[in-house]
């Protein structure tokens, strides 16, 4: 930081951190965009690695021209030095120092080496990830999570399988199933736990709701276009198969959100691409001692968080899509910029984008409470033997015990009495599944480290060295000779 | 009647009840919602200097090992033994002279000379000087612990019930305890509110100053066996008996039945702040490997903290106070309120049914610190 241009360190390369990174690139800051992928794009414009060849991206994307013209202005600002992108870095702590910050992040795909990235201000744009609830079957191989599914499509351009069925409920599953008939799949079936009538309070079906929402494609079209049948208010109640998915048994749900008597069939397939929503990805937020509200971080109009110097934009302050997400990242750009170079932002300079994220909120929250409204009852239909938990395999039975005989109530004794989110993905796929079969809310994690670091990492830090010459333990300060002890301490050495 | 649902107020609900008492716990958090569950489950005779703390630890290692022939699996109870190792002749000198004295306490102990520690721990570094094991140190896994004794003891156990104030008859006895959700009449209250018994001795009038002391645990990914005991350098001991609010790292590693292999725990006062500290979680994470360098390539899933209860001579407070009837105090007990819980609970019993207390109570004294002078005095 030897310029006199300030640093803020952009975390996320999606539509907000893009956008972030551009608008205050374009506003008199030196901006450093991390993210951990190879290339720009996060999930939505999740790019081809290179050398795949993929002829024409674009079949697979929507809203190509934003991205194209996103895509183009940062290679400006990359090619004046305005941006420098750090790519394939995975932050695993961002430290609050005197006079900024430092991101500390692992590098490359072996992530053994961690670097640290020094920034006077921090923007966080991490995203969301998949929610996925537990059902009978849902661990055989076969079964993965849409997103997972769409990555995959969009990334490496491998079709997962050849007969695919693509279940759950949200905006997701539209694209995913779309994209799988696209790239040549059989989509046996979209099952949506939602219908048409839990979206009567915008009075439009509920299809048309979600392609506006997504990117106003014509989703529903190209459903019809691929022979996608379409099953709303039903849902996947088991996924069958030995050893690997060979079915799905899908079934009607009825006013109560239960799978309605003699309404189950089997369709056979070999992949199950299952999405439940997206949640906030509020880790390093959480790290830092932002507040959240529920599972998104708090931010102001400026899309400032209370920690001074941490903003924050798109889907880690609430999930909303890519044109929300490149609203708020606008906005928080411009913002930080001003504040970092010394200026009182001036809403003006982004009110269009302030009108766009005022109106596109309001509507994601309706729809949320749409999508969210089904299924209901889902985890009456876990069984006791379904593994919640695959890192730990803690099943459903071990979380139902842990509530009803050892008196848990909520998400952390019961993973202190489970085990349950314990393992690698530190409670990231099951939490929303074990919160709803313990009957408890889902509460932030506090996840103190955002990714596995390695200890020799940790104790050799880059910025303090640690003496090598030190013995093995670090020696404690001597005792002043004559130090108070505690008065009356009956054993006072 | 026990305020506070973490590991030593379960223990005194298992205690009562099995001496014959009706017991209510309640907390105004989930069950070991405090500092129970943010804490490790090292039950150590170790680390204590000969004294009453010792002798506390003594008896509480009975208890747990007669615990254990019922509720073993279910609490993750593992006698596995501590290893201390001395990295230098000087204070290998002090660890064998304090092991001594623990002998003479009524600790076992064998000496360990350094080319024996690597057939005990094989991935310990090499060029250590020597170190003793203390085969009575065992580890439990402190939630499942709480839970399981809660529900051994059949006690009434209501969570999210926060006490509000401390209920006195005319003649300043206790009748009971008000809560925000109605009074609960009972003619004991025993004071378990941990790091926060402070505040629940001032709901009944008396003070009794305990103050928080952070601490990180570092949890690795899960991993075969290769770490069998508690290990631990001597300046361990150094850190836990200091009474300084500076930084303490020296870390005790282990494995353990669940895989992972935890470090822990650093030592400072700073109040009740929790956010993360990255210099302190470094200084566990270099102690660690030092000790163990293949931890090297391991990784940390995550760290967490937690608030150790700590009065100013770092001994519990155990006991009836004199100051008022029907009160009890059972907090207090730093970084040891897993290992200590047993015997705690057990002395409460005796009280509470007033019998004799088998160990001297004296060193516990809830009223042993002086009271404040109170400033408008001159
Ligand atoms: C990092 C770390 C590592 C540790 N490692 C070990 C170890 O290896 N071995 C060991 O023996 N000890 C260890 N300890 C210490 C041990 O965890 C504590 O000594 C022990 O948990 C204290 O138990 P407790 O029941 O007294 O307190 P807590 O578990 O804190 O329980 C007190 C309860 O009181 C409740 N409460 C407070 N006020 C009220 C009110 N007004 N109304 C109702 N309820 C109230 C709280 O909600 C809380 O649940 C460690 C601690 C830390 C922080």
């Amino acid at each position: 930081m030897t310029e006199h241009r300030p640093v803020l360190a952009v975390i996320g390369a999606g539509p907000a951190g893009l956008a972030a990174a551009v608008a205050a690139a374009a506003d008199g800051v030196r901006v450093v965009l991390i993210d951990s992928a190879a290339e720009a794009g996060g999930q939505f414009y999740r790019q081809p690695a290179r050398g795949l060849g993929a002829r024409r991206p674009q079949a697979l994307h929507h809203q190509w021209r934003t991205w194209r013209r996103l895509r183009a202005t940062l290679d400006t600002h990359l090619a004046a030095d305005r941006v420098t992108h750090l790519s394939e870095h995975h932050v695993w702590c961002v430290e609050r120092e005197s006079g900024g910050f430092t991101v500390h992040a692992l590098i490359g795909s072996e992530q053994e080496e961690s670097v640290a990235i020094r920034a006077h201000g921090v923007l966080l744009a991490t995203g969301g990830y998949e929610k996925v609830l537990p059902f009978p079957g849902w661990t055989l191989p076969g079964v993965v999570t849409a997103g997972g599914a769409q990555a995959l499509l969009k990334g490496g351009l491998v079709l997962p399988g050849r007969t695919a069925v693509v279940a759950g409920t949200g905006p997701l599953l539209l694209p995913v199933a779309t994209g799988l008939a696209a790239a040549g799949a059989r989509v046996a079936a979209l099952v949506e736990s939602a219908g048409p009538r839990d979206f009567v309070r915008h009075a439009r079906s509920w299809v048309a709701a979600s392609a506006k929402l997504v990117e106003g494609a014509g989703y529903a079209a190209r459903l019809t276009l691929y022979r996608v049948p379409l099953m709303s208010r039903q849902v996947v109640v088991e996924a069958l198969g030995t050893g690997r998915l060979e079915s799905v048994t899908v079934a009607a749900l009825d006013s109560a959100g239960r799978p309605a008597p003699g309404t189950a069939r089997r369709i056979a397939c070999d992949t199950l691409a299952v999405g439940h929503g997206l949640l906030p990805h509020t880790d390093l937020a959480e790290g830092l001692g932002c507040r959240l509200d529920g599972t998104a971080v708090c931010v102001d109009d400026e899309q400032r968080t209370d920690v001074p110097g941490v903003w924050a934009a798109g889907e880690t302050t609430g999930i909303g899509g890519s044109t929300l997400s490149l609203a708020e990242g606008h906005i928080a750009g411009r913002a930080a910029a001003a504040r970092l170079t010394g200026a009182v932002p001036d809403p003006r300079a982004w009110a269009p984008a302030a009108r766009a994220r005022t109106r596109l909120r309001s509507f994601f929250t309706a729809l949320d409470a749409a999508y969210a409204a089904r299924p209901a009852r889902w985890t009456e239909q876990v069984t006791d033997e379904t593994v919640v938990c695959r890192c730990e395999e803690v099943t459903a039975g071990a979380v139902r015990e842990a509530v009803g005989t050892l008196g848990a109530g909520d998400l952390r004794t019961v993973k202190l009495l489970t085990r349950a989110g314990m393992g690698w993905c530190q409670g990231r796929v099951c939490e929303p599944g074990v919160a709803g079969l313990a009957g408890c809310a889902l509460a932030p994690a506090r996840r103190l480290l955002a990714r596995p670091v390695p200890l020799g990492v940790l104790a050799a830090d880059p910025t303090e060295p640690v003496d090598p010459t030190a013995p093995p333990t670090p020696p404690t300060p001597p005792t002043p000779p004559n130090a108070p002890n505690a008065p009356n301490a009956p054993n006072a050495q | 009647m026990v305020v506070g649902a973490g590991m030593v107020g379960a223990a005194c609900a298992l205690y009562a009840a099995r001496a014959g008492l009706d017991v209510i716990l309640v907390d105004r958090g989930p069950l070991a919602g405090g500092t129970t569950g943010a804490g490790e489950g090292n039950l150590l005779v170790s680390d204590k200097e000969p004294g009453p703390e010792l002798r506390l630890a003594l008896k509480s290692a009975t208890l747990w090992g007669e615990l254990a022939q019922e509720l073993g699996t279910a609490v993750e109870y593992e006698p596995k033994g501590g290893l201390v190792v001395a990295s230098t002749p000087a204070s290998l000198t002090a660890l064998t002279d304090l092991a001594a004295a623990q002998r003479t306490a009524g600790v076992t102990t064998v000496r360990v000379p350094a080319d024996q520690l690597h057939e005990l721990e094989p991935h310990l570094a090499d060029g250590l000087a020597g170190g003793v094991l203390y085969p009575q140190d065992a580890q439990v896994m402190p939630t499942l612990a709480a839970a399981h004794l809660v529900r051994a003891s059949g006690a009434r156990l209501e969570t999210g019930r926060t006490v509000t104030r401390v209920l006195r008859d005319t003649a300043g006895a206790v009748r009971g305890v008000r809560t925000d959700r109605g009074d609960i009449l009972a003619p004991a209250v025993v004071n378990a509110a941990g790091t926060w018994g402070a505040e629940v001795a001032a709901l009944a009038g008396v003070r009794l100053p305990v103050l928080p002391r952070r601490g990180f645990v570092l949890v690795t990914e899960p991993l075969p066996r290769r770490v069998r005991h508690k290990v631990y350098t001597a300046d361990y001991v150094d850190d836990v008996a200091s009474d300084s609010a500076a930084l303490k790292t020296s870390p005790v590693v282990e494995g353990t039945a669940a895989g992972p292999v935890l470090i822990g725990a650093s030592r400072e006062r700073v109040g009740f702040d929790r956010s993360f500290s990255l210099p302190v979680v470094r200084a566990l994470a270099a102690g660690a490997t030092r000790l163990f360098p293949f931890l090297e390539h391991v990784r940390a899933m995550r760290a967490y903290l937690g608030f150790r209860p700590c009065l100013p001579d770092r001994l519990p407070a155990v006991g009836p106070d004199p100051r008022v009837p029907g009160l009890f105090h059972a907090c207090g007990h730093e970084g040891a309120g897993i290992g200590l819980a047993t015997g705690t609970g057990h002395l409460i019993a005796q009280t509470l049914t007033g019998r004799d207390p088998e160990l001297d109570l004296t060193p516990f004294r809830p009223d042993r610190f002086p009271e404040e002078a109170a400033p408008w005095i001159p």
